[in-house]
């Protein structure tokens, strides 16, 4: 069973500039494994140390975010589609 | 390499004194070719950090998203971003490096008291562990057409 997955253009540098990448699994964590397992650098980018998603890497399975789903554990089918989708934060170093 | 033409170099500016003493935000829209990235479209983003506005910004995913699809609507993609860093220098702080997408150019626009100053263009080092300046040219003529007339569209929420 295959997932559409869905990678945002900051990434593709990371996948031979694929904008969709089929991967097989049952939920969104098995998908994310197998992408950062087949694009290896691409993990330091999603997850940070400790294996946590980074913050401001939002996944989407269709229009809904997976923090209000059940995470990495939400559970996928051929049907639906999983977006990376990045929030771009920053700002200077100290309040003034 | 990052080149912009001076209109698009000024809509940052311009952007960067219109929210001081807060931080703007906004998409640079362009092609990324062998020499280099090209900005061809500035698109002003509402910064929808509630608080601490004037040392944060954010850009939310449905806005990232929004000019993604357009982006890609006229053959472009999303090459980078810029934000204002208001009576402070045009260089990416920790919380930026923290924060950083690999492959976008970062753009910077330091603005004191209202004045803009230096603006410059940073890439995260692959290994997250620094950003690097790359050069940013700003071009006389307008040797780029727009996407469409008067550019400077804004997202707004």
């Amino acid at each position: 069973m295959s997932t559409k997955v869905m990678i945002p253009t900051p990434l593709r540098a990371y996948t031979e500039k694929k904008d969709v990448v089929l991967l097989e699994g049952n939920t969104v964590g098995d998908l994310l494994h197998q992408l950062t397992s087949t694009y290896a650098p691409l993990r330091r980018h999603l997850f940070d140390d400790q294996g946590s998603l980074r913050s401001f890497v939002n996944v989407y399975v269709n229009d809904e975010d997976i923090r209000y789903l059940q995470q990495e554990e939400t559970r996928v089918t051929e049907k639906d589609t999983v977006s990376i989708i990045p929030s771009i934060a920053g700002g200077k170093e100290s309040a003034q | 390499m990052l080149t912009m033409t001076h209109t698009a170099l000024h809509k940052i500016k311009v952007h960067s004194m219109e929210a001081y003493p807060e931080e703007c935000c906004g998409i640079l829209v362009g092609l990324e070719n062998k020499g280099g990235k090209e900005v061809l479209d500035v698109l002003k983003i509402d910064n929808a950090k509630g608080e601490n506005r004037t040392r944060r910004f954010l850009i939310t995913p449905a806005d990232y998203r929004r000019a993604e699809a357009e982006a890609s609507a006229e053959g472009l993609e999303v090459i980078g971003f810029y934000h204002s860093h208001p009576d402070h220098p045009a260089m990416p702080s920790q919380f930026d490096l923290d924060h950083a997408w690999p492959s976008c150019s970062y753009v910077i626009a330091s603005v004191e008291e209202r004045i803009p100053c230096a603006v410059r263009s940073w890439v995260l080092k692959d290994d997250r562990t620094a950003f690097e300046e790359e050069p940013l040219e700003s071009l006389q003529k307008e040797a780029y057409r727009p996407i469409r007339k008067g550019s400077a569209r804004a997202i707004h929420h």
